[in-house]
């Protein structure tokens, strides 16, 4: 899909998809995430973020811990059926345009917890942009799954006419 | 479905929801607050957030394959949790782990206690503001992780204590990366108590703030640093000691007030005390036996070879299997063979050792206890860190249950910041270390 | 020596309400009448200088065997450096047991834990309710019928 967006459009759409790349480069270098840490991933998550690792060279630095000051939720950890209606809840809070990242294997898909309590995997509650494998994730996964999404962000149709983009 | 709180409460007070998801980076818990203005009345405190099912997933694992999931438990010191799960096993095996074992399970411990109380006084410093503590802590913690994972493999959930032992043998370069690790660490904690003891900032927020008295901490169960800032003098390091904490040098830090920086303090002054034990440690740990391992053949052509004569043992093994090679078995784990995964240098060239691998994974073989029960405490990051194993015999633990310090210990939060400000709750919050896998399981 | 001493200072307290005391692998165990726990924990706690924390509490479930649930609570003494386990088995018609909740503080949370994982119920109790599920769960999880993967989600979920 990424690579169709990248053939020529026709002429008549050149103002419209030039200024659908500014807002995509704008959108995807200044990311506010809003990290929903609850579980073993947040310690990866603190360390992607601190001077080791450092998450703010790619703009993504400002953690907004206000759903509607922010545009990217960070699902960190373990999810569980007692813990889902707060997850869809701080979801419907976010304003649009907003993206998902699921950090983790446990919000992938539940992890290694396939019980009574885990919710296996967060696209069973929400939308997810891009998945992170790993248990947890080595900061550079995480740095790596980032970029895939400020790529993802960039060759999307910005929704800059106000229609919604998602369900 | 109202809550005890909201069921409580008067008519011109003011509800606080501090939600299951919230900035202190402790993980998932919700505190209802009463509030008066600014002062608490009532309190009550929800947890299970993070309830993962793990004492009901044991039962449906054998007692090799729930290793991983002990990692997740308190995972700021994975290596804790896995040393209290293997060490209460051996318990009721009876088995014996050899001496360099012990030292290395000792090191990577205290290792692990470190980064536990850098993780834990970083959050309540960030929370209170403080956010260049956090930052050189975070620091101080890579250097440590850098270290656990050239021997383990991993930097936070490692598996790496097994029964019988540990995984592999410590990396070549250890000394040296253990040394620039701990000079690293010795001089964020200078700059941290640089920046904080002093601070009249925080100590307006955490001097004299949730006290606990000595009788009222121990009658809530409370064990670890928060009861020794109270006064009480038990670790169970040097209460009961185990591995080879008894014949190294170090003390117990104890604090006098039982108050947020009286729990803040006993924090920084056990790290300096671990890091102490790791030069200790580091220095008296008996050499290897087989300095080197010399170079093996790769496993195609000792196939081959084997064709013509007796097959070779010394094959090369995959750089994931870099320390667990067979020479360095006496060193790293016990002798009883019933307990500890065979050398793969057996298990792919002869036969008697592919069985033997096979029937120690395979279902209803392999690991096997005799039927009873046992509880055994290490000193974990927050307390103690128990575990209680009932065993029927089978290969798989009928009930396995983890006695987490710090649920006792939150379990006094409402108690304690009854009657203080809101913004009190943040530093006591933080200064218990509430770890939300050890609290819900 | 010490451990004896106790275990048999239990025994002569309540010689009707033991049943048996042992040690295996150096734990000191008790196993005793589901009437006598109330006492016995006072015995034990308000001697000076014995078993003033409670350390842990739960619950094993033999579904099997008649009586089906286990108690195991474990007492340390700071002072003392003693660990001792008590043992009461509740059968499944009659699951209540009395609250130690008067004598140590974090019994509160380790009762509504057992209540809420295995059903037991403890009298006395001040606010006995779940702690970990959720409201609106229904079955306790933690006995061996209740099946490991039976979810019961409070929000639609998709798939």
């Amino acid at each position: 899909m990424i690579e169709e967006k990248k053939k020529r459009p026709p002429a008549g759409q050149f103002i419209t998809t030039q200024f659908n790349s500014l807002l995509g480069w704008a959108r995807k270098f200044s990311l506010f995430h809003y990290p929903f840490v609850t579980a073993c991933c947040g310690m990866e998550y603190m360390s992607a973020a601190c001077a080791h690792f450092d998450i703010d060279r790619f703009g993504a630095g400002w953690t907004r811990f206000s759903p509607r000051q922010s545009d990217m939720l960070l699902v960190v950890g373990t999810i569980t059926h007692k813990e889902a209606p707060v997850l869809r809840t701080v979801y419907d809070q976010m304003t649009e345009p907003k993206w998902v990242i699921a950090f983790g294997t446990c919000a992938v898909s539940g992890g290694i917890y396939d019980n009574y309590a885990v919710v296996q995997g967060i696209d069973q509650i929400i939308p997810v942009d891009v998945y992170i494998p790993g248990c947890p994730p080595r900061p550079e996964t995480v740095l790596d799954g980032l970029l895939k999404l400020q790529e993802k962000i960039q060759h999307q149709d910005q929704d800059w006419r106000w229609k919604k983009r998602r369900y | 479905m109202l809550t005890r709180l909201q069921k409580q409460a008067r008519q011109d007070t003011m509800l606080l929801n501090m939600g299951p998801s919230h900035p202190a980076m402790h993980g998932t818990i919700r505190i209802m607050l009463e509030l008066d203005g600014e002062r608490i009345l009532n309190s009550e405190v929800e947890v299970g957030y993070l309830h993962r099912g793990f004492e009901k997933t044991c039962e449906h694992r054998t007692y090799f394959s729930l290793l991983p999931y002990t990692d997740r438990l308190n995972y700021v010191s994975p290596l804790i949790n896995n040393l209290g799960y293997v060490m209460t096993v051996e318990k009721m095996l009876g088995v014996e782990v050899p001496e360099r074992a012990q030292y290395i399970r000792v090191l990577m411990s205290e290792l692990s206690r470190i980064s536990d109380h850098l993780t834990c006084l970083a959050a309540m410093a960030m929370e209170c503001g403080a956010f260049t503590a956090f930052l050189y802590k975070m620091k101080a913690r890579e250097f440590l992780w850098d270290v656990i994972e050239q021997t383990t493999g991993a930097r936070m959930t490692t598996s790496y204590i097994r029964i019988g032992g540990v995984r592999a043998d410590l990396h070549p370069g250890f000394d040296t990366a253990l040394k620039k690790a701990v000079e690293e660490t010795r001089l964020v904690l200078k700059d941290v108590h640089g920046l904080l003891d002093k601070n009249i900032i925080f100590l307006n927020r955490t001097r004299d703030v949730a006290v606990m008295s000595q009788e009222e901490a121990v009658s809530f169960g409370w064990t670890g640093p928060c009861l020794r800032s109270t006064g009480v003098s038990y670790d169970v390091r040097k209460a009961q000691p185990y591995l080879v904490y008894d014949r190294l040098n170090w003390e117990v830090p104890l604090g006098e007030r039982g108050d947020n920086f009286d729990r803040y303090m006993v924090r920084m002054k056990e790290m300096e005390q671990s890091l102490r034990i790791i030069e200790q440690a580091a220095v008296r740990i008996p050499k290897s036996s087989r300095a080197f391992i010399a170079e093996g053949m790769a496993p195609a052509r000792a196939i081959q070879e084997s064709r013509r004569q007796r097959v070779r043992k010394d094959i090369a093994l995959s750089p994931n299997l870099e320390g667990s090679e067979e020479a360095r078995y006496p060193d790293i784990l016990a002798s009883d063979k019933g307990f500890v995964v065979p050398p793969k240098e057996e298990t792919y060239t002869t036969i008697e050792g592919l069985i033997n691998h096979f029937k120690f994974f395979m279902r209803g073989h392999g690991l096997r206890p005799p039927k009873g029960d046992v509880y055994f405490a290490v000193e974990g990051g927050n307390g103690e860190l128990g575990f209680y194993i009932v065993s029927d015999g089978t290969d798989r633990p009928y009930r396995l249950h983890l006695r987490g310090p710090c649920f006792h210990i939150v379990s006094a939060l409402e108690q304690l910041i009854r009657g203080r400000y809101v913004a009190d709750v943040i530093p006591t919050f933080g200064s218990m270390n509430m770890i939300g896998g050890e609290l819900d399981r | 020596m010490e451990e004896k001493t106790i275990l048999e200072r239990i025994r002569n307290q309540f010689p009707a309400g033991v049943k048996e005391t042992s040690t295996s692998l150096g734990d000191e165990v008790v196993v005793i009448d589901r009437e006598a726990l109330l006492p016995v924990a006072a015995f034990l706690r308000d001697r000076p200088g014995e078993f003033t924390m409670l350390l842990d509490l739960t619950c094993v479930d033999y579904p099997g065997e008649e009586p089906r649930f286990e108690m195991v609570y474990h007492l340390f003494s700071v002072s003392r450096n003693r660990r001792l386990r008590i043992k009461t088995r509740l059968g499944e018609s009659d699951l209540r047991i009395a609250s130690l909740t008067s004598l140590w503080k974090n019994a509160n949370w380790l009762e509504r834990e057992v209540y809420d994982l295995f059903g037991v119920c403890f009298e006395g109790h001040p606010d006995l309710r779940r702690l970990f599920m959720y409201d609106g769960f229904e079955g306790h999880p933690l006995r061996k019928d209740y099946p490991l993967r039976r979810r019961q989600p409070l929000i639609r979920l998709k798939e």
